[in-house]
């Protein structure tokens, strides 16, 4: 979808601020509202296409005004009231009043360190061969799906050079067709594409500059 | 880095008006998912101790010094990434597929994530806050040296700027140039020289 999380080329910001000798974290409800979304993401009730659709597809002016890990909680909370894992009511309490669901797994501190090593790969075998080869010219659909996607605005419909093939991954765009799972997985090639930044933005922007973004292979097509 | 841990087991004996909104949420979210059996705080403890003390950006400067100092390291990481880091026992979370990149007098390297803040944990840690701010996301894609100008960072004209946006799940580590007049240091006092900033693109060494 066309969310303000898509910033790429956005302008108003303002200059990015520094902050000398940054803590970790700024609170300690950020320490626990990023474990806590790292430790419900290993129940397997979602998966991190899901949750990053859920977080943009807040509302603009929620998103806007939320310091990421707010984000992250209201994210969190989404995914719990749409699979009827908490209700607002208890939200509401921090107390349960209903029975919980049944959850794949729990992490547990002695199972925390393997799982955070083992992560969440993506790549998956692809039997296909790729469409694209390296060096060769593609232009970025013009596409506007209501759903998730990986393909920021600001290089549809643009013509740039593959640089990189990633194997088969996950697309995104249908992994979060289904809310639960099983998920729904549909594998694509992964390429690197490479714009000069005089395609992107104009005769005016600077020509020394150039501007990658890794795209599933339906997001190109062949340019001549 | 705050080596505190939080009690959540003494929420009640704080004086509740001291608490911000996001606080009193996140613990009524804690309690709440505790209470369900979705979470168990011991792991909660446990995530957070490790991105506070072993997950963090000396573990790309031991890459990056590596490769720095070993010239078949070095083509190993730039040709497979994710293989050449696991050999250093770093792997798993936002580090799956990893591509490093080398910074070099014709081409520096910045990365971002336009979408959200995509970021190598296993090298890195957890991103700063600029990293995930809009301006860096929206304006980094756009204007690269005017961004890397808020970093006190200005490079020639004649050395070009690639920005690599995180929009999949490989996440990239810059190669940093290695300063000058290092050649005799060993790979530890190497490490010490290499920055965050520096791995992301938005500082030199």
């Amino acid at each position: 979808m066309n969310g303000v999380h898509d910033m790429g080329g956005q302008q108003g910001f303002g200059p990015v601020l520094l902050e000398e000798a940054e803590p970790l974290f700024h609170a300690d409800w950020e320490s626990r509202a990023m474990a806590m979304t790292v430790a419900m993401g290993a129940s397997g009730q979602w998966n991190i296409d899901l949750s990053r659709s859920a977080r943009e597809s807040l509302p603009p002016a929620v998103y806007l005004s939320s310091t990421y890990y707010e984000i992250w909680i209201r994210g969190l909370e989404k995914l719990l009231l749409e699979r009827s894992m908490v209700t607002q009511a208890e939200l509401d309490a921090g107390q349960l009043i209903t029975p919980p669901v049944k959850v794949n797994k729990v992490l547990t501190r002695d199972t925390v360190d393997a799982a955070l090593k083992a992560g969440s790969p993506t790549e998956r075998p692809i039997a296909q061969a790729a469409l694209f080869k390296v060096g060769q010219k593609v232009r970025a659909l013009n596409m506007h799906p209501q759903g998730h996607t990986r393909l920021p605005r600001y290089v549809r419909g643009h013509v740039g050079t593959i640089v990189s093939l990633h194997g088969g991954h996950v697309l995104p765009d249908q992994h979060t067709l289904r809310a639960l799972p099983p998920f729904n997985v549909a594998v694509e090639w992964l390429y690197t594409v490479v714009f000069d930044s005089t395609t992107l933005w104009g005769a005016n922007s600077d020509p020394t500059v150039e501007v990658t973004v890794d795209a599933w292979e339906s997001y190109l097509e062949a340019a001549a | 880095m705050s080596g505190h841990s939080h009690d959540h087991d003494h929420q009640h004996d704080h004086d509740h008006s001291t608490l911000s909104e996001m606080d009193v949420r996140v613990r009524a979210l804690e309690t709440l998912l505790t209470q369900k059996g979705y979470i168990d705080p011991a792991a909660i403890d446990r995530i957070i101790e490790t991105y506070e003390t072993e997950i963090g950006p000396h573990n790309g400067a031991q890459v990056v010094a590596k490769a720095w100092a070993e010239p078949d390291f070095k083509a190993w990481l730039l040709q497979d990434a994710t293989a050449a880091i696991a050999s250093l026992g770093f792997t798993g979370r936002q580090g799956e597929h990893m591509v490093a990149v080398e910074n070099t007098a014709e081409q520096h390297n910045m990365v971002v994530c336009t979408l959200c803040s995509c970021y190598p944990w296993t090298v890195l840690g957890l991103p700063p806050v600029w990293y995930k701010s809009a301006a860096y996301r929206s304006r980094t894609v756009l204007e690269p040296r005017k961004v890397l100008a808020d970093f006190g960072v200005a490079l020639p004209q004649s050395t070009r700027i690639r920005v690599w946006d995180s929009t999949a799940e490989v996440r990239y580590l810059v190669l940093p140039k290695r300063p000058t007049g290092t050649e005799n240091l060993s790979q530890t006092e190497l490490a010490a020289l290499v920055t965050r900033d520096a791995m992301i693109g938005t500082a030199l060494l």
